[in-house]
């Protein structure tokens, strides 16, 4: 089992990144996409959190920011390290490398994420290569052990051959192996497994949380699939427009959702039972770009509680209205 | 979960396994090159070529008399008159100078195929590097290298080398060098930037970065190696565009090379032989051998496009 | 059989495509009918042949597929050895198609609606233009689009927004039946749920059969009356969705069943399918699921099971129905 203490892994402050649009020839963007704006979270060693929303709200770039593929525009991301939490934007040369040892990711397309010219040793054991772990011969021997764990037995028909001469279950079990053979504490896992069919899906999601357990890991689990993230997480954040509207215990969320958007994204959801009537969703339209959105609720214009208030005030603030479980909504 | 028998994996040495998937991968594309027709025809002509060009240094030193045979010293004393029409001594006949003209084209061969490689090594060296590194770090890199590129493209090579020629000699070497530079990388580096902006972006470039792979592993790992097939590629069509440069620049003598095919059509020109079909022999040969040489590394080179792109195999 | 009631007679279909590495047998001996007004749903993981046998009913296959055995008969008549020309006329008129990627079936440069009218000018001619432009309304209307919409671009459309555009298409010509490929797969969950809506009340206001094929088995429940379960190249189980539900009995509609997740209900383990679906340049000989197969005994290595009805309207392939020794 993981080491569940209580203690805060990654703690996400204000967390925000824009991207420029209508860039002219000289640079000098005229308005931003806010993909991420005012974000917190907060993740404790050992849990798997979800983060949830459509495509477009932002969960993605969330994900590249904790794993220091963008940086951030303003806010901060804490690490909790042996000295303390330490901002990761600021790291540097070694304690860069350190951060990339303990920080791993697993992405969604098994079909993109890894190089059609190495193998699958050289692809397993890059993150060793890169950070100099082991001899050539241990190397070897730790590739070989992580792939009969995670269940490509016998190793040495899978070592030597190419990607594409592999499933799509098989090859994303080689991603899981590759974040994990530099033994890390947090893994980002974007979709990993919305791109497997249903048969072979399932082995993977028990896959990963038995390493959970086995390694030590926590997760950061992003997916549009609430059903998935229901399965693999402890908590769930719903993420509108750059935004988490609701986070709360998974079993929690699911049964007493509290902000509009998210009682309308679990009605939404087709369910596998013929029987089962869903409620009726309330919201119409789609998601929109968030480009210089005005200072009010992000929902505001699909929301069916909208109100004069909602239009005039800002965002509104996050509040727990039951133990460990927040809303940012002046209606809920 | 699976208890792991270590004693169960007998694995061979590394370098074995890599030589073996490097064979296997020659064999595959080996078999997808051979399914063009027009590829293993240049091939074939290129091997041809290469053939004659190893014989020629045995040929003069076992059947044929130095004295005679030499593509640039030679001189047979006992043809009164040349040039003289191909015979059972000299099978395609001798030039103005009284020199082997089959020698000469053997000869000349050789040195076609060092100029054609050099450059194009030259060539695929430096715009593989330059595209890599512009598509990698992009911004103000990119914009210093491709204004790089627009200047390469826009100098007029050929005047280049005429002010060359004149102010020191320009050899085999220095030709090479100049082709390979000049003409070629401008274009090329072009072509395989946009193929690395297409690899950049790849999932597995960010997955080396949160491994903790540095730039040059990522360009070197990553980058290069999914650009080598498209390289290769140009590399074909750049041997094309040397060797036809170095005749069109020999032809008007601006090059201090001793013998080329380019030569031997300017030393016909020179003579004034050149518009005379009754002495074919000091024309065609050396100008057909251009035809098919520019034309087989072209061959190839479309071949080689189908290997690398996929998409224009028929299913 | 004498004059058929059903929409749709698909009858012992063979498809396959030729490729480098030898024939592939994407369709193989699949029965299944459509009856009038009746909304089946395919289910399957990709690869398994579900937009295959789309492509076969339309005939639009790639030029290295061939249909090989068979019939599909769309209201009695028989279409497989129909030629090229008529069957175009047939197609869109009797039987029309959605498919997956909006963007894909849309021409870029021309509006919405000169490609609706297209389609109406070439399958029912016979209508006038104001006959043409008042349809074109009404499909707007009934697929949820602004008709004032109609004489945008597609790219002026959102995602949704072409989908249900595709939709009217398709529904332009009146068609008996319709198929659509997994129409709101690239869409997000809010707006499939009010695509899957409208494609229910669609079906059933112009009473029109309706093929719907999908990955997920949670939209299938939600707008099929019966649906077939397909497996590497064949039809292994189809029932009403009631039965594929609650009582499925080939093993892998079982465990097909057991390994969705779902946001109602009690969480349970999700049971894991061993393996990977077949290679079909080389699926195993006798049942095709059987190296998976919980159930599995020395016939199901050697024999392939008949597709043949276990109980009343209840179809499956499979030795060992329900697990069943």
């Amino acid at each position: 089992m993981a080491q569940k203490n209580g203690k805060t892994l990654v703690n996400i402050n204000k967390l925000s990144k824009l991207f420029p649009v209508g860039q002219g020839i000289f640079g000098k963007a005229d308005s931003f996409v806010h993909a991420v704006s005012d974000f917190n979270l907060q993740i404790k060693v050992g849990e798997s959190v979800g983060l949830v929303g459509e495509s477009g709200c932002g969960k993605t770039t969330t994900g590249k920011l904790i794993t220091r593929l963008l940086d951030p525009t303003t806010g901060n991301i804490l690490m909790d390290t042996e000295e303390g939490p330490v901002d990761i934007a600021l790291l540097k040369g070694k304690e860069m490398k350190t951060f990339r040892r303990r920080v791993q990711m697993i992405f969604q397309d098994p079909y993109e994420s890894m190089n059609p010219r190495m193998t699958i040793f050289d692809t397993v054991a890059e993150p060793l290569n890169v950070q100099g772990i082991g001899s050539m011969s241990d190397r070897e021997t730790m590739v070989a052990d992580l792939l009969e764990t995670v269940d490509l037995v016998p190793a040495s028909s899978f070592l030597f051959r190419y990607p594409h001469e592999l499933s799509g279950g098989q090859r994303q079990r080689v991603a899981i192996a590759r974040a994990l053979i530099i033994k890390p504490d947090f893994v980002v896992a974007d979709e990993p497994t919305s791109m497997l069919d249903v048969s072979v899906r399932t082995g993977v999601m028990n896959l990963m949380q038995d390493l959970a357990d086995q390694f030590d890991v926590t997760y950061l689990y992003i997916t549009h699939d609430l059903a998935v993230a229901r399965y693999m997480c402890d908590r769930i954040g719903v993420m509108y427009l750059g935004k988490i509207v609701e986070i709360g215990e998974t079993e929690d969320l699911l049964h007493n959702p509290k902000h509009p958007y998210t009682q309308a994204l679990l009605s939404a959801v087709p369910v596998p039972d013929p029987t089962y009537t869903r409620n009726p969703i309330k919201i119409s339209g789609g998601i929109t770009k968030p480009v210089d959105p005005p200072p009010q609720c992000r929902f505001y214009n699909r929301c069916p509680l909208a109100d004069e208030y909602c239009k005039t005030h800002d965002h509104p603030p996050r509040k727990e209205i039951t133990p460990n479980h927040y809303v940012a909504c002046y209606h809920a | 979960m699976t208890v792991v028998q270590n004693s169960e994996r007998v694995l061979e040495p590394l370098w074995r396994i890599r030589l073996k998937l490097f064979a296997r991968g020659f064999k595959k594309n080996w078999a997808l090159f051979a399914e063009s027709p027009i590829g293993l025809i240049g091939l074939g002509v290129i091997v041809f070529f290469g053939l004659i060009a190893l014989a020629q240094p045995i040929l003069v030193n076992t059947v044929w008399e130095p004295k005679v045979y030499d593509p640039i010293n030679g001189f047979d004393i006992e043809i009164p008159y040349h040039p003289s029409p191909p015979s059972a001594r000299h099978l395609l006949g001798t030039d103005v100078l009284g020199r082997d003209v089959l020698s000469q084209l053997m000869y000349s061969s050789r040195f076609e195929f060092a100029l054609g490689l050099i450059s194009a090594i030259v060539t695929v060296l430096i715009a593989t590097t330059i595209g890599a590194v512009s598509a990698y770090f992009g911004g103000l890199v990119d914009t210093i290298l491709m204004r790089l590129v627009d200047l390469v493209i826009m100098v007029p090579f050929l005047a280049v080398l005429i002010v060359m020629s004149a102010l020191m000699g320009v050899g085999m070497i220095e030709l090479a060098l100049v082709i390979g530079i000049l003409s070629g990388f401008g274009g090329t580096a072009i072509v395989i930037k946009s193929q690395a902006l297409s690899v950049k972006v790849k999932p597995f470039v960010d997955v080396a970065r949160v491994a903790g792979g540095g730039h040059a592993h990522i360009i070197f790992t990553h980058l290069v190696p999914n650009l080598m097939p498209i390289s290769l590629l140009y590399m074909m069509f750049v041997v094309t565009g040397a060797i036809f440069s170095e005749a069109v620049l020999s032809f008007f003598g601006l090059t201090e090379i001793q013998m080329s095919w380019g030569l031997m059509i300017n030393t016909t020109q020179v003579f004034g032989y050149l518009m005379r079909f009754d002495t074919w022999w000091l024309l065609f040969p050396a100008s057909l051998s251009i035809t098919f040489l520019c034309a087989a590394f072209y061959m190839v080179g479309r071949a080689l496009d189908e290997v690398v792109n996929p998409r224009l195999r028929e299913r | 059989m004498t004059v058929s009631e059903n929409v749709l007679d698909v009858k012992n279909l063979v498809m396959h495509y030729r490729t480098r590495k030898g024939p592939v047998y994407a369709v193989d001996n699949v029965t299944f009918h459509v009856g009038k007004g009746e909304a089946i749903g395919l289910v399957g993981e990709s690869g398994c042949g579900k937009t295959s046998i789309a492509l076969s009913l339309l005939k639009l296959l790639p030029t290295n597929a061939d249909i090989l055995n068979g019939e599909i008969r769309i209201m009695g008549d028989d279409i497989v050895p129909l030629p090229e020309k008529k069957m175009n006329k047939r197609r869109w008129r009797d039987i029309s198609m959605v498919f997956q990627s909006a963007m894909n079936s849309l021409n870029p440069v021309f509006t919405v609606e000169d490609q609706i009218l297209e389609a109406m000018l070439e399958h029912v001619p016979h209508l006038s233009e104001e006959e043409m432009n008042e349809k074109i309304d009404s499909l707007f209307d009934l697929v949820g689009l602004d008709p004032s919409l109609k004489t945008q671009y597609p790219h002026q459309y959102s995602g949704g927004m072409r989908q249900r555009a595709v939709i009217a298409m398709a529904l332009s010509c009146d068609p008996d039946l319709i198929i659509a490929d997994e129409p709101t797969t690239a869409l997000d969950v809010i707006v499939q749920d009010s695509i899957l809506k409208q494609i229910r009340d669609i079906q059933k206001e112009l009473n029109m059969a309706m093929i719907y094929i999908s990955h997920d088995i949670a939209v299938i429940a939600e707008v099929s009356e019966r649906v077939g379960v397909m497996y590497a190249g064949k039809l292994v189980e189809m029932s009403s969705t009631e039965n594929i539900f609650h009582n499925p009995i080939h093993p892998y509609t079982m465990a097909l069943m057991s390994c969705f997740p779902s946001i109602v209900g009690e969480k349970t383990e999700l049971v894991t399918l061993p393996g990977e679906p077949p290679d079909l340049l080389a699926p195993p000989p006798g049942c095709r699921f059987h190296p998976r197969c919980p159930y599995v005994t020395e016939i199901c290595k050697e024999q392939d099971p008949d597709y043949k009805e276990h109980t009343q309207g209840h179809y499956a392939a499979c030795w060992h129905p329900g697990g069943e020794k």
